[in-house]
């Protein structure tokens, strides 16, 4: 007997543009002790599948067809009091945050006890040994005195642990796990997916598992079901659908994974996503605007070379110097990165890195060091006007494609404003020309120019960003995090755009990343951080074969292992 | 991609699209009230043409058809629908002019407080430091005072510099200046808070990595993401400076008694409430009553339609 049964499942979402379908004739099972994934992009309905299991559906959102089935007892058309029974009791939930699922005035002790009592009705001392017992469960150190501190006196991932502490103190038959290591650290998330499945497998509870995260779905499922615009394409056993996967869009979805072995020429045509628009190669970069005036003045020795750099932060704002304290972001950074090289720089939230890329762009001053551009100490320019010659040469792509582009402006003056600014065009036509021809090259096409930014989605939008960053027809740019607000699959896409223009216009990159695959794929020589501090420098292939410093021997055994996955139609490169 | 609509949507198609919009033709309130504002605003601006006889021109008003009650009282006369004033003015013909100096009061202070608020705070904001500290402590400063007794002040200290004769001539741009001066600070602070967040987003770096100089920053790419907010408090502010300018002119120091405003004219009229002639202040307080809480009510609307969480 199926301990959790989803059947022929239709949740729809009206709204004043018509209907949105947002789960699409989805069934699903659990069984006791087992694990199912559930993985699909942005918008494809996993998540909405978990709330309508556990009764939290959204209005207006609501089931138009099928049922859910909790040991053969149909529980969607109980009434909101019995579902509420069920949640907690007989369904767990874990959220993506933790920061957020716990109740920050109550002391864990109370939160636990609470609900222990509410579901179980053991007494206020039973229910206290069981809090105990349970935190000790999930590996929270000296379990006696943790579980009287409040929600804010732990880590983050303590306090996922707390959460699934939460989520089993009723015993429930089934967990549905929302995202739940997507706001932790890889560090973390290794030991949290590890501790969920041994308590799954223990308690013979069923779990279901919401993710976008190949390596987590590598890491703990036992089941997979990819889901594609509100339908599952595809399920099976993890290893075949992960290592032989029949469908055209879980193929695509594998190949899109930037793998932490092996560097890809490119990634396989990923066409299953939203259709790219066919970039143009009617573009004649010889003669086109784009490509002239590349010849910028050689340079000896490096292109960028920074030396001890220094960036500190005030913490506590004063009105007078002698009252501020601070903090050093970046403390004594120094590398090269030569004409034509693309070098990356990783590390975890926190480290500085994207503090080094505003140094380099002068968006932050630094405390001390210099930043050599081309043989010319950026930090000693004090005019202005003397700052945008080299401004032009110097363009940045940022990480989040929302907030990257102004909303109130359309595209064309949003990638027009560079260049009217350095007055890189003679006339107002010629400037719509080079915007149109830009949009062409980065595969979006001319017709998106007189629209506005809201009009596109995420990976669009991040197209646009590049053609605003190449319409100062820079020599250097600087990626931050380009990709990690994006779905893998536009990833891929972007990842590839990057790359081909990088070798078209024999751009030198400045590419920073937290996610060692994506650097492995883009990346000549790489730059490891940790609080401030750069630990070691070397060629991406040596970083990952051989490295010298010990935190990154850690970065890499954290990355998940990903070799299970399919490598149908992958171009390795070197191979 | 999505099919490309046809793409160069006029500004006003795009307003008609809007959620904006959507959620106005929702409302009953929102609708009423906004048909109520303009309105009057409409009356105020054609008062001239639509009032049944001029109360300012002295040959046409009459001392005998003083204190006459409304029309469809016995003792009423129909050429005065809501009754005459002790100087036999039409109240409904001194209504629809007071409205008409009530809200060219209220608008031009509420836009002279938006211009100071919006630069103090778009300059507060983006700079930080200690300009920022010091335009705030100023801020704070002000706002220690009620509005009012600032309006007072500014108005006082006017009276007290300029010639009687003068100040008779230029009252009511002296109470704009007081009212607005009085209301900035609202501004300064909200704006302030939104260019803090907009400066730290991605599109504001984009354009300081391309060179683009900070006024300009600020004038293309801050001051129209900040102006939603600001909209939402003029609206509100508008029916505060409405009552405010109402308040000083009850109190005998706006403007002056030869061009009256709905204010003035519930002074006039409370002197001759306790003798039974109740037409000459009901009336005008009735119509800033009305005029108040539809501007107040469409700006309850607007609050909640611009914000993003309410959705």
């Amino acid at each position: 007997m199926d301990l959790l049964n989803i059947n022929n499942l239709r949740i729809e979402f009206p709204s004043r543009h018509g209907t949105v379908v947002a789960v699409d004739d989805v069934s699903l099972s659990v069984q006791p002790g087992e694990v199912l994934g559930v993985v699909g992009e942005s918008g494809a309905g996993k998540s909405t599948i978990g709330n309508a299991v556990i009764g939290l559906l959204e209005p207006p959102g609501e089931m138009t067809a099928g049922h859910v089935l909790l040991k053969s007892e149909q529980i969607d058309t109980l009434n909101p009091e019995a579902k509420r029974k069920i949640r907690g009791r007989r369904i767990g939930m874990i959220f993506q945050d933790p920061l957020t699922s716990l109740d920050p005035l109550q002391t864990i002790e109370q939160q636990l006890v609470e609900t222990i009592d509410l579901h179980l009705k053991l007494g206020e001392k039973k229910s206290q040994e069981r809090a105990v017992d349970l935190l000790r469960q999930v590996g929270i150190p000296d379990p006696e005195n943790r579980i009287k501190n409040y929600p804010h006196q732990f880590s983050g991932g303590m306090r996922q642990r707390v959460v699934i502490a939460l989520a089993l103190c009723a015993e429930p038959e089934v967990i549905i796990a929302d995202e739940p290591t997507t706001a932790l650290d890889v560090s973390i998330q290794a030991q949290i997916l590890e501790l969920m499945r041994r308590l799954c497998k223990d308690k013979q509870v069923g779990m279901i598992i919401i993710t976008h995260d190949m390596g987590v779905i590598a890491d703990i499922t036992d089941r997979v079901a990819v889901m594609y615009r509100g339908k599952v394409v595809e399920e099976g056993t993890t290893a075949k659908i992960l290592g032989d996967p029949d469908h055209p869009y879980t193929q695509s979805l594998i190949s899109a994974v930037p793998r932490p072995d092996i560097r890809l020429r490119r990634f396989p045509m990923v066409n299953y996503i939203e259709a790219e628009g066919e970039r143009s190669r009617n573009i004649d970069l010889s003669t086109h605007w784009l490509g002239r005036h590349r010849d910028f003045e050689a340079v000896d020795g490096p292109l960028l070379s920074l030396k001890d750099l220094v960036m500190t932060f005030v913490t506590k704002p004063a009105f007078f110097k002698r009252n501020r304290s601070t903090f050093n972001a970046v403390d004594g950074v120094s590398f090269d990165i030569n004409e034509g090289e693309v070098f990356g720089l990783v590390g975890e939230s926190g480290s500085g890195k994207s503090t080094v890329a505003r140094m380099v762009c002068s968006l932050y001053k630094p405390a001390a060091g210099e930043v050599n551009f081309s043989g010319t100490d950026l930090t000693k320019i004090r005019s202005e006007n003397e700052r945008d010659f080299f401004r032009r040469q110097m363009q940045m792509i940022f990480q989040d494609p929302f907030s990257s582009l102004n909303g109130r402006m359309r595209v064309m003056d949003i990638i027009a404003e560079p260049i009217r600014f350095h007055q890189l065009a003679s006339s107002n036509q010629e400037v719509e020309q080079i915007v149109n021809d830009l949009l062409d090259h980065v595969g979006l096409g001319a017709q998106a120019s007189v629209r506005f930014p809201h009009e596109f989605s995420g990976g669009q939008r991040q197209r646009i960003s590049i053609a605003r960053a190449l319409a100062t027809r820079p020599r250097f740019l600087i990626c931050d995090e380009p990709t990690s607000a994006l779905d893998v699959s536009i990833q891929a896409q972007i990842l590839n755009l990057l790359k081909d223009l990088q070798e078209e216009l024999g751009l030198t990159m400045l590419f920073i990343s937290h996610d060692l695959p994506v650097i492995r794929q883009m990346c000549d020589r790489v730059g490891v951080m940790k609080q401030g501090k750069l630990l070691e420098v070397s060629a991406t292939e040596d970083l990952f074969e051989k490295p010298t410093a010990a935190y990154t021997r850690e970065l890499l055994d954290l990355m998940p292992r990903l070799d299970k996955l399919s490598h149908e139609g992958l171009e390795v490169e070197g191979a | 991609m999505e099919q490309v609509t046809p793409a160069t949507k006029t500004r006003l198609q795009r307003f008609f699209g809007s959620d904006v919009w959507y959620s106005f033709m929702r409302s009953p309130v929102a609708i009423i009230s906004a048909i109520v504002t303009i309105g009057m605003i409409l009356a105020a601006i054609f008062a001239p043409w639509i009032a049944p006889n001029n109360p300012f021109d002295l040959a046409s008003i009459s001392i005998m058809d003083g204190n006459l009650p409304p029309a469809w009282e016995s003792a009423g006369d129909s050429r005065f629908l809501l009754g005459t004033d002790d100087q036999g003015r039409g109240v409904l013909s001194t209504i629809l002019y007071g409205a008409r100096i009530s809200l060219i009061v209220g608008f031009f202070s509420v836009i002279f407080s938006m211009v100071v608020g919006i630069a103090l705070g778009l300059i507060s904001g983006y700079a930080g430091g200690r300009t920022d500290a010091l335009i705030m402590r100023i801020a704070d400063i002000q706002l220690s005072f009620p509005a009012i007794l600032i309006a007072l002040l500014v108005d006082g200290v006017a009276r007290g510099v300029l010639p009687s004769e003068l100040h008779t001539d230029i009252s009511i741009y002296v109470l704009i200046f007081a009212i607005g001066i009085s209301g900035w600070v609202q501004y300064a602070r909200t704006v302030r808070g939104s260019t803090l967040v907009e400066k730290n987003k991605e599109y504001v770096q984009a354009a300081r990595v391309i060179g683009i100089r900070p006024l300009t920053i600020l004038r293309r790419h801050i001051l129209p993401n900040v102006m939603g907010p600001v909209m939402v408090i003029a609206t509100i502010h508008l029916a505060i400076a409405i009552i405010t300018e109402a308040t000083l002119s009850f109190l005998g120091v706006g403007v002056p008694p030869t061009t009256p405003s709905l204010g003035t004219l519930i002074r006039i009229g409370n002197e001759y409430l306790f003798s039974g002639d109740w037409w000459i202040t009901i009336f005008p307080g009735i119509t800033l009553v009305v005029l108040v809480l539809a501007v107040n009510l469409l700006g309850d609307w607007m609050r909640d339609a611009l914000n993003p969480k309410l959705r």
